[in-house]
């Protein structure tokens, strides 16, 4: 655990009940959706952390390197970042289409209007 | 071509979806969507031959061997599911025509059938692979594919309930993306079978349990299992007709199969049962689910949002089922999974006939229906008989299979509740049918829905009969299915 430590593991934890927090307070829809990016970036780091080795190199073939970071986790995350970037642009594309159609993006507002039809 | 079957499955739909979506017009995309999904229907069918004949496939993709490539894997439980899946949307195709241009209009049905490709092609996906991160990726594509079509429901409400799933669903999918992490950092595998036989030496481990924890938490939110199910009736209840009966058949139960994969062949029945409290957790939110969401479902006025919450209790079944642990309790949920998938597509597209006919699903619309429209009335009597576990349809042959489960293993409590389930099933069905047959209709003329619709209607209502009369083929593959995992997959 020495190199990045245990606190990397304690600021991605202090990021993801960040996020959820946020998700589940929030009023608007947006924020809502900022708190979602801020819990998945946070598995983004667990998942990078993960493959980090004490004084590895970037997984590229070079001489003077004796360990390399395993390259696995990043291209998971790679993945993981497109699967996260369209779900934001889903999400956001909703909350357009919500405004247009509702003419608010707070959630207290939109359980109103929901209750009075 | 035939070595290729569990990936074609997954790239028929995956190669429509682009070209439907630069296509204009409503009819020729839909013929091409509709035979696609055909087209899947003979590769999953030709699987299922395939695996009674042989065992279990294992497909190398892009021919790097396993664990360090992707590796498909179909055995008896997914090639069945596979069937449900891509059974259903041969069916949902064809009566989506008429649906589609009605509800959605036909501008952007091109779009409409391009994500509804991708929606077959994530659970198809998720259904096929062995790789615990390919899971997630097929996941996701499904779920989003999902949340805009359940956006294009004509109700401005659809916008919010897809915007509830949309956060819910991430939440739960990172969840397991969470567990699955875990998992990594302790074996150094993502391959289902390599992680089985590398767990068990590890179940010590806490990394692993909080693994366990974080993967069942996320499934159960996208299987919608008491109390995760919240977003599950507003996204029913005003999605597109088409929509619904896709989505209420087949998604929940992916979801319901990926738990069962998790529990009985990655982490093993020994390790989830024994060792984790799975079962004291299960249950319970099984049968506060299965009773409360019946409960609820009686005072619905809208029936499209009573079935939804009847989907909710007939989850509560078939988790039920799976969290016994024994092999007939997995072989009633594997049957349940199945059988749920046809009854409550028939009730969902049933419920699309009067919607089309009367522009609303309210129990107002159902007055008379015996009258003004038989066929789909009849049909959908069929279907509700079929949830209520009535001989003779699919309902009874799982609801017979949970029973004697749980006789098995003493647990007269349980027996109780799945009977007290059924008779709160009679009384909201029974809401329906007493309003179509006993009251008078608004307006008296018959105006029975068009062929488009009522065809693969009847397809799926006689397909809940027949598999109820005629029980060798599902109640089979369901046995061998769970024997299969109970044994670990054939992994270990």
């Amino acid at each position: 655990m020495s190199g990045l430590g245990i606190w990397n593991y304690v600021i991605i934890v202090l990021l993801m009940m960040t996020g959820l927090y946020m998700v589940i307070s929030a009023n608007n829809l947006v924020k809502k959706l900022i708190g979602l990016n801020v819990f998945q970036t946070s598995v983004f780091f667990l998942y990078i952390s993960f493959g980090y080795i004490v004084d590895g190199a970037g997984p590229v073939l070079n001489d003077g390197a004796t360990a390399y970071a395993n390259p696995l986790t990043h291209v998971l995350i790679l993945t993981a970042i497109v699967v996260g970037v369209a779900t934001t642009a889903v999400g956001l594309a909703l909350t357009v289409r919500i405004k247009e159609s509702f003419g608010s993006i707070e959630e207290d507002d939109l359980h109103k209007m929901d209750s009075s039809i | 071509m035939l070595a290729h079957l569990p990936v074609l499955v997954v790239l028929a739909p995956l190669l429509a979806a682009p070209v439907l979506a630069m296509m204009r017009g409503s009819n020729a995309p839909w013929l091409l969507a509709t035979l696609v999904s055909w087209l899947s229907l003979g590769f999953s069918i030709l699987l299922l031959m395939q695996v009674n004949d042989g065992g279990q496939i294992s497909y190398a993709m892009g021919g790097w061997a396993p664990p360090w490539g992707i590796e498909y894997r179909i055995d008896f439980t997914n090639a069945l599911l596979l069937v449900l899946i891509t059974g259903l949307a041969s069916v949902v195709l064809p009566y989506a025509r008429l649906s589609v241009d009605h509800e959605i209009g036909p501008q952007r049905a091109p779009m409409f059938y391009a994500a509804l490709m991708l929606l077959t092609l994530g659970l198809c996906g998720m259904a096929a692979t062995g790789d615990a991160f390919n899971v997630f990726v097929f996941l996701e594509i499904s779920s989003l594919a999902t949340y805009s079509l359940i956006a294009m429901g004509r109700d401005r409400r659809a916008l919010t309930a897809s915007f509830t799933y949309l956060i819910m669903g991430t939440i739960g999918a990172t969840f397991y993306l969470i567990g699955v992490g875990f998992l990594y950092v302790m074996t150094g595998t993502l391959n289902m079978a390599d992680l089985a036989e590398r767990l068990p030496e590890l179940s010590d481990s806490s990394t692993v349990r909080t693994a366990f924890a974080m993967i069942v938490t996320g499934i159960c939110l996208k299987l919608a299992l008491f109390p995760l199910h919240l977003w599950l009736p507003n996204a029913y209840t005003y999605a597109p007709s088409a929509v619904t009966a896709m989505v209420a058949a087949t998604a929940t139960k992916v979801a319901v199969y990926l738990l069962i994969r998790f529990i009985y062949v990655v982490f093993g029945a020994e390790f989830s049962f024994s060792e984790e409290p799975l079962a004291e957790v299960l249950i319970p939110l099984a049968v506060i689910g299965l009773l409360s969401a019946s409960t609820v479902s009686i005072t619905q006025p809208d029936i499209k949002r009573m079935l939804a919450y009847s989907s909710v209790a007939q989850i509560g079944y078939i988790v039920l089922g799976l969290a016994m642990g024994t092999v007939a309790g997995l072989t009633a949920a594997l049957l349940h999974m199945f059988n749920h998938g046809l009854m409550k597509g028939a009730l969902f597209m049933a419920l699309g006939a009067v919607a089309y006919r009367f522009g609303g699903t309210g129990i107002e619309n159902m007055r008379g229906l015996a009258r003004t429209m038989p066929l789909t009335f009849w049909a959908f009597v069929i279907g509700g008989l079929s949830l209520i576990g009535v001989p003779l349809t699919v309902g009874f042959i799982s609801k017979w299979y949970l029973i004697v489960a749980a006789v098995e293993l003493g647990w007269w409590p349980i027996v109780v509740v799945i009977l007290a389930g059924s008779m709160l099933a009679v009384v909201y069905i029974g809401r329906v049918i007493e309003a179509g047959v006993f009251q008078a209709p608004a307006d008296p003329t018959r105006r029975e829905a068009p062929w488009g619709l009522l065809i693969p209607l009847w397809i799926l209502v006689i397909a809940n009969v027949w598999l109820g009369i005629d029980t060798r083929l599902t109640v089979d593959i369901a046995e061998a299915a769970a024997a299969q995992l109970m044994a670990g997959g054939g992994f270990r």
